[in-house]
Protein backbone atom coordinates (compact mmCIF):
# COMPACT_ATOMS: atom_id res chain seq x y z
CA UNK A 1 0.00 0.00 0.00
CA UNK A 2 3.14 2.28 0.87
CA UNK A 3 4.48 1.64 -2.01
CA UNK A 4 1.56 2.29 -3.82
CA UNK A 5 1.04 5.53 -2.93
CA UNK A 6 4.55 6.39 -3.23
CA UNK A 7 4.30 5.17 -7.31
CA UNK A 8 1.18 7.43 -7.39
CA UNK A 9 3.04 10.33 -6.32
CA UNK A 10 6.30 9.73 -8.03
CA UNK A 11 4.50 9.38 -11.13
CA UNK A 12 2.50 12.74 -10.84
CA UNK A 13 6.02 14.26 -9.57
CA UNK A 14 7.33 13.22 -12.96
CA UNK A 15 4.83 14.00 -15.49
CA UNK A 16 3.96 16.95 -13.74
CA UNK A 17 4.56 19.96 -16.41
CA UNK A 18 4.32 23.92 -15.56
CA UNK A 19 0.97 24.65 -16.93
CA UNK A 20 1.16 28.59 -17.02
CA UNK A 21 0.39 30.09 -19.69
CA UNK A 22 2.50 33.61 -20.02
CA UNK A 23 4.11 34.73 -23.78
CA UNK A 24 7.52 35.48 -24.94
CA UNK A 25 10.45 34.68 -22.79
CA UNK A 26 8.92 33.34 -19.62
CA UNK A 27 7.04 31.02 -22.22
CA UNK A 28 10.18 30.19 -23.49
CA UNK A 29 12.15 29.74 -20.15
CA UNK A 30 8.73 27.60 -18.59
CA UNK A 31 9.27 25.28 -22.10
CA UNK A 32 12.89 25.33 -21.11
CA UNK A 33 12.42 23.91 -17.30
CA UNK A 34 10.24 21.26 -18.43
CA UNK A 35 12.71 19.83 -21.10
CA UNK A 36 15.31 19.98 -17.86
CA UNK A 37 12.78 18.34 -15.92
CA UNK A 38 12.69 15.73 -18.51
CA UNK A 39 16.63 14.80 -18.71
CA UNK A 40 16.61 14.74 -14.70
CA UNK A 41 13.31 12.24 -15.36
CA UNK A 42 15.21 10.23 -17.48
CA UNK A 43 18.39 10.11 -15.60
CA UNK A 44 16.50 9.10 -12.23
CA UNK A 45 15.08 6.55 -14.27
CA UNK A 46 18.75 4.65 -14.88
CA UNK A 47 19.24 5.30 -11.33
CA UNK A 48 16.36 3.77 -9.69
CA UNK A 49 16.57 0.74 -12.86
CA UNK A 50 19.32 -0.56 -10.64
CA UNK A 51 20.61 -0.86 -7.57
CA UNK A 52 23.62 -1.56 -8.10
CA UNK A 53 24.06 1.83 -10.01
CA UNK A 54 22.91 3.35 -6.53
CA UNK A 55 25.24 1.58 -4.54
CA UNK A 56 28.17 2.14 -6.50
CA UNK A 57 27.04 6.04 -6.12
CA UNK A 58 27.94 5.41 -2.29
CA UNK A 59 29.93 2.28 -2.39
CA UNK A 60 33.34 4.23 -3.28
CA UNK A 61 33.34 7.65 -1.05
CA UNK A 62 32.57 5.11 1.87
CA UNK A 63 35.09 2.72 0.85
CA UNK A 64 37.58 5.84 0.89
CA UNK A 65 36.52 7.15 4.32
CA UNK A 66 36.91 3.81 5.28
CA UNK A 67 40.41 4.07 5.14
CA UNK A 68 41.13 7.58 5.63
CA UNK A 69 38.64 7.13 8.78
CA UNK A 70 41.34 4.10 10.13
CA UNK A 71 44.51 6.47 9.97
CA UNK A 72 42.99 9.39 11.52
CA UNK A 73 41.89 7.44 14.45
CA UNK A 74 45.24 6.16 14.66
CA UNK A 75 47.15 9.80 14.26
CA UNK A 76 44.49 11.07 16.55
CA UNK A 77 45.10 8.70 19.31
CA UNK A 78 49.21 8.39 18.53
CA UNK A 79 49.51 11.63 20.35
CA UNK A 80 52.35 12.64 18.32
CA UNK A 81 52.20 16.11 16.54
CA UNK A 82 50.58 14.36 13.61
CA UNK A 83 47.41 14.37 15.50
CA UNK A 84 46.49 17.90 15.17
CA UNK A 85 46.90 17.26 11.61
CA UNK A 86 44.57 14.05 11.29
CA UNK A 87 41.02 16.09 11.00
CA UNK A 88 43.02 17.88 8.37
CA UNK A 89 43.21 14.80 6.35
CA UNK A 90 39.98 13.62 6.84
CA UNK A 91 37.93 16.84 6.04
CA UNK A 92 40.40 17.32 3.17
CA UNK A 93 39.52 13.70 1.95
CA UNK A 94 35.72 14.63 2.48
CA UNK A 95 35.64 17.69 0.51
CA UNK A 96 38.13 16.36 -2.35
CA UNK A 97 35.59 13.53 -2.63
CA UNK A 98 32.94 16.70 -3.40
CA UNK A 99 35.38 17.93 -6.22
CA UNK A 100 36.05 14.25 -7.46
CA UNK A 101 32.80 13.02 -7.31
CA UNK A 102 30.90 16.08 -8.97
CA UNK A 103 32.82 15.98 -11.86
CA UNK A 104 32.33 11.90 -12.43
CA UNK A 105 28.87 12.42 -11.82
CA UNK A 106 28.30 14.85 -14.32
CA UNK A 107 30.77 12.95 -16.32
CA UNK A 108 29.41 10.00 -16.16
CA UNK A 109 25.91 10.85 -16.55
CA UNK A 110 26.76 12.41 -19.72
CA UNK A 111 28.21 9.30 -21.12
CA UNK A 112 25.11 7.65 -20.43
CA UNK A 113 24.04 9.19 -23.32
CA UNK A 114 27.33 8.18 -25.75
CA UNK A 115 27.19 4.76 -24.53
CA UNK A 116 23.21 4.18 -25.19
CA UNK A 117 23.48 5.65 -28.62
CA UNK A 118 21.20 8.17 -27.36
CA UNK A 119 22.91 11.27 -28.39
CA UNK A 120 21.29 12.10 -31.62
CA UNK A 121 17.60 11.65 -30.60
CA UNK A 122 18.51 14.15 -28.31
CA UNK A 123 20.18 16.50 -30.60
CA UNK A 124 17.55 16.54 -32.58
CA UNK A 125 15.08 17.07 -30.30
CA UNK A 126 14.32 20.38 -28.80
CA UNK A 127 16.45 20.15 -26.38
CA UNK A 128 19.32 23.12 -26.03
CA UNK A 129 22.89 22.08 -24.79
CA UNK A 130 22.61 24.56 -22.35
CA UNK A 131 19.47 22.88 -20.99
CA UNK A 132 20.99 19.37 -21.00
CA UNK A 133 23.75 20.78 -19.23
CA UNK A 134 21.92 22.30 -16.68
CA UNK A 135 20.27 18.75 -16.41
CA UNK A 136 23.58 17.13 -16.01
CA UNK A 137 24.35 19.82 -13.50
CA UNK A 138 21.54 18.67 -11.53
CA UNK A 139 21.96 14.98 -12.12
CA UNK A 140 25.44 15.57 -10.59
CA UNK A 141 24.21 17.25 -7.26
CA UNK A 142 21.45 14.72 -7.08
CA UNK A 143 24.37 11.98 -7.23
CA UNK A 144 26.71 14.22 -4.62
CA UNK A 145 24.07 14.43 -2.47
CA UNK A 146 22.95 10.55 -2.06
CA UNK A 147 26.97 9.62 -2.45
CA UNK A 148 28.42 12.04 0.25
CA UNK A 149 25.61 12.85 2.91
CA UNK A 150 25.67 8.97 4.33
CA UNK A 151 29.38 8.96 4.15
CA UNK A 152 30.06 12.32 6.19
CA UNK A 153 27.44 11.01 8.63
CA UNK A 154 29.05 6.96 8.47
CA UNK A 155 32.50 9.77 9.61
CA UNK A 156 30.68 11.12 12.25
CA UNK A 157 29.40 7.66 13.73
CA UNK A 158 31.91 5.68 13.23
CA UNK A 159 35.63 7.95 13.49
CA UNK A 160 33.58 10.86 15.87
CA UNK A 161 34.79 13.51 12.78
CA UNK A 162 32.49 15.93 12.12
CA UNK A 163 32.24 18.12 8.85
CA UNK A 164 29.53 20.10 9.96
CA UNK A 165 31.74 21.64 12.34
CA UNK A 166 32.72 23.90 9.68
CA UNK A 167 29.86 25.58 9.95
CA UNK A 168 27.94 27.53 7.51
CA UNK A 169 31.20 28.26 5.41
CA UNK A 170 30.95 24.11 4.26
CA UNK A 171 28.17 25.41 2.29
CA UNK A 172 29.97 27.43 0.33
CA UNK A 173 33.00 25.27 0.13
CA UNK A 174 30.93 23.01 -1.30
CA UNK A 175 29.57 25.32 -3.43
CA UNK A 176 32.61 26.45 -4.68
CA UNK A 177 33.78 22.70 -4.94
CA UNK A 178 30.81 21.50 -7.16
CA UNK A 179 31.13 24.63 -8.98
CA UNK A 180 34.67 23.80 -10.30
CA UNK A 181 33.47 20.33 -10.70
CA UNK A 182 30.77 21.29 -13.47
CA UNK A 183 33.05 23.36 -14.97
CA UNK A 184 35.47 20.64 -15.79
CA UNK A 185 32.43 18.25 -16.59
CA UNK A 186 31.36 20.67 -19.28
CA UNK A 187 35.08 20.75 -21.04
CA UNK A 188 34.78 17.01 -21.23
CA UNK A 189 31.38 16.18 -22.29
CA UNK A 190 32.51 18.90 -24.76
CA UNK A 191 35.72 16.40 -26.00
CA UNK A 192 33.84 13.55 -25.55
CA UNK A 193 31.40 15.00 -28.33
CA UNK A 194 34.18 16.50 -30.40
CA UNK A 195 36.84 13.13 -30.49
CA UNK A 196 34.39 10.55 -29.73
CA UNK A 197 34.52 8.20 -26.82
CA UNK A 198 38.51 8.21 -27.25
CA UNK A 199 38.22 10.91 -25.31
CA UNK A 200 36.45 9.55 -22.22
CA UNK A 201 39.26 8.31 -20.44
CA UNK A 202 39.54 11.83 -19.52
CA UNK A 203 36.57 11.54 -17.10
CA UNK A 204 38.73 10.20 -14.83
CA UNK A 205 42.21 11.43 -15.07
CA UNK A 206 41.44 15.24 -15.33
CA UNK A 207 40.83 15.89 -11.70
CA UNK A 208 43.43 13.93 -10.72
CA UNK A 209 45.79 16.69 -12.15
CA UNK A 210 44.24 19.04 -9.89
CA UNK A 211 45.28 16.51 -6.69
CA UNK A 212 48.80 18.04 -5.99
CA UNK A 213 48.47 21.23 -7.68
CA UNK A 214 45.34 22.25 -5.49
CA UNK A 215 46.80 21.56 -2.15
CA UNK A 216 44.39 19.06 -1.20
CA UNK A 217 46.63 17.86 1.65
CA UNK A 218 49.00 20.29 2.46
CA UNK A 219 48.99 24.04 2.47
CA UNK A 220 50.03 25.74 -0.08
CA UNK A 221 53.64 26.66 1.21
CA UNK A 222 54.54 22.89 0.64
CA UNK A 223 54.57 23.93 -3.26
CA UNK A 224 57.80 25.30 -4.62
CA UNK A 225 57.63 29.23 -5.14
CA UNK A 226 56.97 29.04 -8.85
CA UNK A 227 53.98 26.66 -8.83
CA UNK A 228 52.43 28.70 -6.14
CA UNK A 229 50.99 30.94 -8.86
CA UNK A 230 49.64 27.95 -10.67
CA UNK A 231 47.86 27.16 -7.57
CA UNK A 232 46.26 30.49 -7.04
CA UNK A 233 44.96 30.18 -10.42
CA UNK A 234 42.99 27.16 -9.22
CA UNK A 235 39.63 27.65 -7.27
CA UNK A 236 39.51 24.46 -5.44
CA UNK A 237 42.90 26.26 -3.67
CA UNK A 238 41.49 28.60 -2.21
CA UNK A 239 38.44 25.80 -0.09
CA UNK A 240 41.44 23.83 1.06
CA UNK A 241 43.40 26.48 2.72
CA UNK A 242 40.15 28.01 3.65
CA UNK A 243 39.54 24.43 5.32
CA UNK A 244 42.82 24.55 6.98
CA UNK A 245 42.22 28.03 7.96
CA UNK A 246 38.96 27.05 9.87
CA UNK A 247 40.33 23.70 11.64
CA UNK A 248 43.82 24.52 12.24
CA UNK A 249 43.14 28.69 13.75
CA UNK A 250 38.99 28.85 13.94
CA UNK A 251 39.01 31.67 11.49
CA UNK A 252 36.51 31.66 8.79
CA UNK A 253 38.42 32.90 5.80
CA UNK A 254 35.21 34.52 3.97
CA UNK A 255 37.80 36.71 1.54
CA UNK A 256 39.07 32.94 0.67
CA UNK A 257 36.20 31.63 -0.65
CA UNK A 258 34.45 34.58 -2.26
CA UNK A 259 38.02 34.91 -4.28
CA UNK A 260 37.15 31.02 -5.08
CA UNK A 261 33.80 31.78 -6.15
CA UNK A 262 34.88 34.79 -8.77
CA UNK A 263 36.56 32.40 -10.39
CA UNK A 264 34.45 29.11 -10.60
CA UNK A 265 32.55 31.93 -12.11
CA UNK A 266 35.08 32.32 -14.52
CA UNK A 267 35.49 29.05 -15.17
CA UNK A 268 31.90 27.95 -15.46
CA UNK A 269 31.23 30.47 -18.22
CA UNK A 270 34.53 29.33 -19.58
CA UNK A 271 33.61 25.58 -19.33
CA UNK A 272 29.77 26.39 -21.17
CA UNK A 273 31.67 28.39 -24.03
CA UNK A 274 34.07 25.36 -24.23
CA UNK A 275 30.99 22.87 -24.55
CA UNK A 276 29.59 24.89 -26.67
CA UNK A 277 32.23 25.71 -29.15
CA UNK A 278 32.94 21.72 -28.85
CA UNK A 279 29.13 20.84 -29.77
CA UNK A 280 29.30 23.15 -32.79
CA UNK A 281 32.54 21.58 -34.23
CA UNK A 282 31.14 18.31 -33.80
CA UNK A 283 28.31 19.71 -36.00
CA UNK A 284 30.67 20.41 -38.45
CA UNK A 285 33.06 17.07 -38.63
CA UNK A 286 29.38 15.17 -38.80
CA UNK A 287 30.02 13.05 -35.56
CA UNK A 288 26.90 13.29 -33.85
CA UNK A 289 24.18 10.99 -35.64
CA UNK A 290 26.79 8.05 -35.49
CA UNK A 291 28.53 8.92 -31.58
CA UNK A 292 28.61 5.92 -29.31
CA UNK A 293 29.10 3.17 -32.20
CA UNK B 1 7.66 20.64 -65.84
CA UNK B 2 8.34 18.14 -63.27
CA UNK B 3 5.76 17.75 -60.03
CA UNK B 4 7.87 19.95 -58.10
CA UNK B 5 7.61 22.69 -60.40
CA UNK B 6 4.42 22.93 -60.40
CA UNK B 7 4.15 22.86 -56.90
CA UNK B 8 5.56 26.18 -56.44
CA UNK B 9 4.31 28.25 -59.71
CA UNK B 10 6.30 31.52 -60.26
CA UNK B 11 9.25 30.48 -58.83
CA UNK B 12 12.17 28.96 -60.53
CA UNK B 13 12.82 25.40 -59.29
CA UNK B 14 14.92 23.61 -61.44
CA UNK B 15 15.28 19.49 -60.63
CA UNK B 16 18.45 18.48 -59.46
CA UNK B 17 19.24 16.75 -62.88
CA UNK B 18 20.42 19.72 -64.22
CA UNK B 19 21.91 21.00 -61.48
CA UNK B 20 20.96 24.23 -60.48
CA UNK B 21 19.16 25.34 -57.25
CA UNK B 22 16.06 26.28 -55.55
CA UNK B 23 16.26 30.12 -56.27
CA UNK B 24 13.60 31.22 -54.09
CA UNK B 25 12.63 30.80 -50.60
CA UNK B 26 9.46 32.19 -49.69
CA UNK B 27 9.55 34.76 -46.68
CA UNK B 28 6.28 33.25 -44.73
CA UNK B 29 6.47 30.38 -42.63
CA UNK B 30 3.26 28.87 -43.90
CA UNK B 31 4.53 29.42 -47.63
CA UNK B 32 7.51 27.38 -47.18
CA UNK B 33 7.80 23.90 -48.78
CA UNK B 34 8.30 21.64 -45.49
CA UNK B 35 11.87 20.73 -47.13
CA UNK B 36 13.89 22.98 -49.06
CA UNK B 37 17.55 21.78 -49.68
CA UNK B 38 19.75 23.99 -51.66
CA UNK B 39 23.05 23.62 -53.38
CA UNK B 40 24.14 21.31 -50.14
CA UNK B 41 27.49 20.31 -50.24
CA UNK B 42 29.54 18.44 -47.19
CA UNK B 43 33.19 17.42 -47.19
CA UNK B 44 34.79 15.36 -44.96
CA UNK B 45 38.67 16.37 -45.37
CA UNK B 46 38.70 15.84 -48.94
CA UNK B 47 36.01 14.13 -49.83
CA UNK B 48 32.84 15.25 -50.56
CA UNK B 49 29.83 13.07 -48.94
CA UNK B 50 27.16 15.14 -50.59
CA UNK B 51 27.60 17.47 -53.52
CA UNK B 52 25.33 20.30 -54.78
CA UNK B 53 21.92 18.29 -54.18
CA UNK B 54 19.17 20.56 -54.24
CA UNK B 55 15.27 19.50 -54.07
CA UNK B 56 12.18 20.50 -52.05
CA UNK B 57 9.63 18.18 -50.33
CA UNK B 58 6.21 20.18 -50.44
CA UNK B 59 3.94 19.85 -47.40
CA UNK B 60 1.85 16.62 -46.94
CA UNK B 61 4.03 14.80 -49.46
CA UNK B 62 5.84 11.81 -48.83
CA UNK B 63 9.43 11.62 -50.53
CA UNK B 64 11.70 9.00 -50.73
CA UNK B 65 15.75 9.81 -50.65
CA UNK B 66 17.44 6.31 -52.10
CA UNK B 67 21.00 5.28 -53.01
CA UNK B 68 23.10 2.91 -52.21
CA UNK B 69 25.66 2.30 -49.76
CA UNK B 70 27.70 5.98 -49.28
CA UNK B 71 25.68 7.49 -51.89
CA UNK B 72 25.04 10.38 -49.27
CA UNK B 73 21.80 9.67 -47.75
CA UNK B 74 22.30 9.70 -44.29
CA UNK B 75 24.54 12.83 -44.58
CA UNK B 76 22.01 14.78 -46.23
CA UNK B 77 19.42 14.01 -43.30
CA UNK B 78 21.66 14.61 -40.98
CA UNK B 79 21.95 18.39 -42.38
CA UNK B 80 18.17 18.59 -42.69
CA UNK B 81 18.21 17.87 -39.21
CA UNK B 82 20.77 20.41 -38.35
CA UNK B 83 23.18 17.19 -36.77
CA UNK B 84 25.61 18.25 -39.77
CA UNK B 85 26.77 21.86 -40.75
CA UNK B 86 26.72 21.65 -44.27
CA UNK B 87 30.05 22.63 -46.17
CA UNK B 88 28.13 24.88 -48.77
CA UNK B 89 24.60 25.68 -49.86
CA UNK B 90 21.29 24.85 -46.64
CA UNK B 91 19.06 22.58 -45.67
CA UNK B 92 15.23 25.03 -44.98
CA UNK B 93 12.63 22.84 -42.96
CA UNK B 94 9.62 24.52 -42.55
CA UNK B 95 11.44 27.84 -43.88
CA UNK B 96 14.24 27.43 -41.29
CA UNK B 97 17.72 27.35 -42.17
CA UNK B 98 18.81 24.36 -39.87
CA UNK B 99 22.22 25.07 -39.77
CA UNK B 100 21.54 28.49 -37.80
CA UNK B 101 18.03 28.12 -36.16
CA UNK B 102 17.05 24.30 -35.94
CA UNK B 103 15.68 24.98 -32.18
CA UNK B 104 12.56 27.05 -34.14
CA UNK B 105 10.86 24.08 -35.50
CA UNK B 106 12.76 21.14 -34.06
CA UNK B 107 9.63 20.57 -32.15
CA UNK B 108 7.86 20.21 -35.09
CA UNK B 109 9.98 17.48 -36.42
CA UNK B 110 10.65 13.97 -35.41
CA UNK B 111 13.25 11.37 -36.67
CA UNK B 112 13.47 7.58 -36.81
CA UNK B 113 16.45 5.44 -37.84
CA UNK B 114 16.71 1.74 -36.87
CA UNK B 115 20.92 2.55 -36.25
CA UNK B 116 20.08 5.33 -33.65
CA UNK B 117 18.99 3.56 -30.59
CA UNK B 118 16.83 4.52 -27.85
CA UNK B 119 18.10 4.13 -24.16
CA UNK B 120 18.50 0.76 -23.49
CA UNK B 121 17.82 0.97 -19.90
CA UNK B 122 14.81 2.89 -19.66
CA UNK B 123 11.42 1.09 -19.92
CA UNK B 124 8.99 1.56 -23.28
CA UNK B 125 6.68 3.57 -20.96
CA UNK B 126 9.32 5.60 -19.69
CA UNK B 127 11.11 6.31 -22.94
CA UNK B 128 7.98 7.34 -24.38
CA UNK B 129 7.54 10.12 -20.83
CA UNK B 130 10.89 11.56 -21.91
CA UNK B 131 10.70 11.75 -25.14
CA UNK B 132 7.29 13.40 -25.13
CA UNK B 133 8.12 15.63 -22.57
CA UNK B 134 11.05 16.72 -24.55
CA UNK B 135 9.01 17.81 -27.46
CA UNK B 136 7.00 19.66 -24.89
CA UNK B 137 3.22 17.19 -25.76
CA UNK B 138 0.41 18.56 -23.94
CA UNK B 139 -1.63 16.06 -22.64
CA UNK B 140 0.90 13.64 -22.65
CA UNK B 141 -0.71 10.56 -21.24
CA UNK B 142 -3.99 10.50 -23.40
CA UNK B 143 -1.05 10.80 -26.34
CA UNK B 144 1.23 7.68 -25.00
CA UNK B 145 -2.23 5.66 -24.78
CA UNK B 146 -2.84 6.33 -28.17
CA UNK B 147 0.67 5.10 -29.29
CA UNK B 148 0.52 2.21 -27.57
CA UNK B 149 -2.95 1.15 -29.02
CA UNK B 150 -2.04 3.00 -32.36
CA UNK B 151 1.62 0.32 -32.11
CA UNK B 152 0.31 -2.43 -29.67
CA UNK B 153 3.12 -1.72 -27.60
CA UNK B 154 0.55 -3.03 -23.92
CA UNK B 155 2.73 -6.71 -23.64
CA UNK B 156 6.18 -4.86 -23.66
CA UNK B 157 5.36 -1.07 -22.02
CA UNK B 158 6.91 -1.79 -19.03
CA UNK B 159 9.67 -3.73 -20.40
CA UNK B 160 13.62 -2.28 -20.43
CA UNK B 161 13.58 -1.40 -24.33
CA UNK B 162 17.01 -3.10 -24.49
CA UNK B 163 15.33 -6.45 -24.12
CA UNK B 164 13.40 -6.13 -26.96
CA UNK B 165 13.61 -7.70 -30.41
CA UNK B 166 14.79 -6.09 -33.18
CA UNK B 167 11.28 -5.77 -34.24
CA UNK B 168 9.71 -4.29 -31.03
CA UNK B 169 12.59 -1.83 -30.80
CA UNK B 170 11.40 -0.51 -34.15
CA UNK B 171 7.49 -0.27 -33.33
CA UNK B 172 8.89 2.06 -30.11
CA UNK B 173 11.20 3.68 -32.61
CA UNK B 174 8.38 4.66 -34.57
CA UNK B 175 5.52 5.07 -31.93
CA UNK B 176 8.43 8.15 -30.51
CA UNK B 177 8.69 9.55 -33.86
CA UNK B 178 5.22 10.17 -33.51
CA UNK B 179 4.94 11.24 -30.22
CA UNK B 180 4.73 14.76 -31.21
CA UNK B 181 2.79 14.35 -34.39
CA UNK B 182 5.07 15.81 -36.15
CA UNK B 183 4.83 18.10 -39.22
CA UNK B 184 8.29 16.87 -40.62
CA UNK B 185 9.24 13.14 -40.26
CA UNK B 186 12.30 12.22 -41.24
CA UNK B 187 12.54 8.03 -41.34
CA UNK B 188 16.20 6.24 -42.33
CA UNK B 189 15.06 2.89 -43.16
CA UNK B 190 11.73 2.56 -40.99
CA UNK B 191 11.16 -1.07 -41.15
CA UNK B 192 15.06 -2.49 -41.85
CA UNK B 193 14.45 -4.93 -39.12
CA UNK B 194 10.87 -5.93 -39.76
CA UNK B 195 9.60 -9.46 -41.26
CA UNK B 196 7.45 -8.40 -44.13
CA UNK B 197 4.34 -8.62 -42.59
CA UNK B 198 5.39 -6.19 -39.54
CA UNK B 199 6.82 -3.88 -42.26
CA UNK B 200 3.92 -3.31 -44.17
CA UNK B 201 1.73 -3.03 -40.46
CA UNK B 202 4.35 -0.45 -39.63
CA UNK B 203 3.81 1.59 -43.19
CA UNK B 204 0.35 0.89 -43.05
CA UNK B 205 0.57 2.80 -39.98
CA UNK B 206 3.00 5.98 -41.33
CA UNK B 207 -0.02 6.26 -44.23
CA UNK B 208 -2.27 6.60 -42.13
CA UNK B 209 -0.32 9.13 -39.82
CA UNK B 210 0.49 10.75 -43.13
CA UNK B 211 -3.57 11.01 -44.48
CA UNK B 212 -4.86 12.16 -40.98
CA UNK B 213 -1.91 14.88 -40.36
CA UNK B 214 -1.07 15.53 -43.55
CA UNK B 215 2.27 15.82 -42.43
CA UNK B 216 5.53 15.82 -45.06
CA UNK B 217 7.51 12.39 -44.61
CA UNK B 218 10.97 12.15 -46.08
CA UNK B 219 12.22 8.63 -46.27
CA UNK B 220 15.11 6.43 -46.92
CA UNK B 221 15.02 3.05 -47.74
CA UNK B 222 16.62 0.63 -49.92
CA UNK B 223 13.13 -1.15 -50.16
CA UNK B 224 11.76 -0.48 -53.37
CA UNK B 225 8.45 -1.87 -52.73
CA UNK B 226 8.33 0.24 -49.44
CA UNK B 227 8.92 3.15 -51.61
CA UNK B 228 6.49 2.82 -54.34
CA UNK B 229 3.99 2.51 -51.65
CA UNK B 230 4.37 4.96 -49.69
CA UNK B 231 6.05 7.54 -51.93
CA UNK B 232 4.47 10.61 -54.07
CA UNK B 233 8.35 11.34 -55.38
CA UNK B 234 11.59 9.87 -55.37
CA UNK B 235 15.30 11.34 -55.03
CA UNK B 236 17.85 9.00 -55.98
CA UNK B 237 21.78 9.60 -55.47
CA UNK B 238 24.81 8.29 -55.72
CA UNK B 239 28.27 9.17 -54.79
CA UNK B 240 26.46 12.45 -52.94
CA UNK B 241 24.72 13.44 -56.13
CA UNK B 242 21.32 13.25 -57.06
CA UNK B 243 21.58 11.43 -60.44
CA UNK B 244 17.19 11.10 -60.62
CA UNK B 245 14.10 12.32 -59.56
CA UNK B 246 10.49 12.06 -60.88
CA UNK B 247 7.11 10.36 -59.56
CA UNK B 248 8.13 5.89 -59.30
CA UNK B 249 6.04 5.69 -62.23
CA UNK B 250 7.88 8.09 -64.39
CA UNK B 251 11.37 7.14 -63.62
CA UNK B 252 10.34 3.47 -64.35
CA UNK B 253 8.86 4.75 -67.92
CA UNK B 254 11.67 7.44 -67.97
CA UNK B 255 14.16 4.28 -67.48
CA UNK B 256 12.02 1.87 -69.41
CA UNK B 257 12.23 -0.69 -66.45
CA UNK B 258 9.42 -2.28 -64.98
CA UNK B 259 9.31 -1.46 -61.42
CA UNK B 260 11.91 0.86 -58.87
CA UNK B 261 14.10 -2.45 -58.15
CA UNK B 262 15.06 -2.54 -61.93
CA UNK B 263 15.75 1.72 -61.82
CA UNK B 264 17.94 1.61 -58.89
CA UNK B 265 19.67 -1.19 -60.02
CA UNK B 266 20.03 0.08 -63.76
CA UNK B 267 21.13 3.57 -61.92
CA UNK B 268 23.62 1.81 -59.53
CA UNK B 269 25.33 0.39 -62.40
CA UNK B 270 25.16 3.61 -64.64
CA UNK B 271 26.64 5.47 -62.06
Amino acid sequence: MVASWFETREDALLTMRVELTPNGWVDDMIDSLNRIAAMTARYYYILRSSWLRLLEIIYWPAMQMLVWGFLYTYLYNSKSTMADTAALLLGAVLLWDVLFRGQLGFTFTFLEEIWSRNLANLMMSPLKPAELAASLMLMSLIRLLIGTIPVTLLTLVLFGFNIYALGPGLILMFINLVLTSWAIGLVIAGLVIRQGLGAESLAFSVMIILLPLCCVYYPLEALPAWLQPVAWSLAPTYVFEGMRATLLDGVFRADLLIEGFSLNLLYLALGFTAFIFLMDSARHRGGLLTMGE
Amino acid sequence: MSCIEQFLPGKRVVTAATNTSVTSTPENIDDAPAIAVENLCKKYRSHWAVDEVNFIVPKGWTVGLLGGNGAGKTTTIAMILGLVVPTVGRAMVLGTDMAKDRHKVLSRMNFESPYVALPGRLTVRENLTVFGRLYGVPNLKARIEELIEDFGLGDVLDRLTGRLSAGQKTRVAVAKALINEPDVLLLDEPTASLDPDRAEWVRSRLQAYQKRRGATILLSSHNMTEVEQLCDFVVIMSRGRIIAMGRPLELTERFQCKDLDEVFIHLARVA
